[in-house]
């Protein structure tokens, strides 16, 4: 899916990026620990947290993620945008909480590869 | 190629950076992405600890053609018991640290599926030493 459908399915505002917005997802995470983000996801996932703090960019950074979603209307702090824009990765707002966020975008398709998920694992390296 | 840096323990919007500088460093080495991001991972968990448990250190980094070694030292509190601090979701981390996305006892488990090699040496009241080994050269396993 890309990010462009994304941005439509959650009604959302884009705050970096808005040149980038055909860059290309296959799946989501929804978390609020990122060291469970660190542990479980894969390439080429959308990143949908409630936290805002500048660590989540640096977190998607390690990961390869390319674009996050703040949830629940949260504004992130100017350094996190910075940071965002300096490590080229989209963020987007959405006033959806992130049960329904990560929701709409599955049952809009974004389900990634659902055999491989079964063990709670996105992809093991 | 050896670097170095040192991670500063009260400037949280900084951790991370040294994990940054060699994820760059390995990416214009050519080195498979995959094996870069388990290093990222393995290195980030670890600072981030640095930070978060033991207000910063050091951290050495030796980049090989066959395997990158990456040292983290620092002065903090330490660690009582390894093996417990080991298990996955166990953490002593404060209400704060849980505030800002951590805290969930995944990183050091983490730093062990990512690595190849992981060894920790600490002493209460002194400090504790994290040694990574990644090897470079096997790709897609
Ligand atoms: N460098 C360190 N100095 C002192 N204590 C540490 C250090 N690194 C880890 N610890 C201790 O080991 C525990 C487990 O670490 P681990 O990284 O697995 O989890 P965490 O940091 O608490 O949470 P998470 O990494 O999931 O955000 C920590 O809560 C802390 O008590
Ligand atoms: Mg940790």
């Amino acid at each position: 899916m890309k990010l462009e459908e994304v941005k439509q399915i959650l009604n959302a505002e884009v705050l970096v990026g808005e040149d980038r917005l055909d860059r290309e997802v296959l799946l989501a995470c929804g978390s609020d620990l990122m060291s469970d983000v660190l542990a479980f996801v894969k390439e080429k996932v959308l990143l949908l947290t409630g936290l805002t703090n500048p660590q989540v960019i640096r977190t998607a950074e390690m990961m390869d993620i390319k674009a996050i979603v703040f949830v629940r209307g949260k504004q992130p702090d100017p350094e996190t945008i910075q940071l965002a824009e300096k490590k080229n990765i989209v963020i987007l707002k959405t006033k959806y909480p992130l049960y329904i966020a990560c929701g709409l975008l599955y049952s809009n398709g974004l389900t990634g590869d659902e055999k491989k998920q079964e063990e709670g694992y996105e992809v093991k390296f | 190629m050896k670097l170095n840096f040192e991670v500063d323990g009260d400037d949280f919007l900084l951790a991370g950076e040294a994990s940054s500088q060699v994820k760059k460093v390995l990416k214009q080495l050519g080195v498979a992405s995959d094996i870069i991001r388990r290093i990222a991972i393995a290195m980030y968990e670890a600072e981030i600890n640095m930070v978060l448990h033991a207000n910063g250190g050091m951290v050495d980094v030796d980049i090989s053609p066959e395997k990158i070694y990456i040292v983290f030292q620092d002065t903090g509190p330490g660690i009582e018991d390894i093996e417990l601090a080991m298990q996955e979701g166990y953490s002593t981390a404060s209400d704060k640290i849980r505030e800002l996305g951590f805290g969930a006892g995944m990183g050091l488990p983490n730093m062990k599926r990512y690595s190849d090699d992981l060894k920790i040496t600490s002493e209460l009241g002194k400090g504790t030493k994290v040694e990574i080994i990644v090897y470079l050269n096997r790709e897609g396993d």
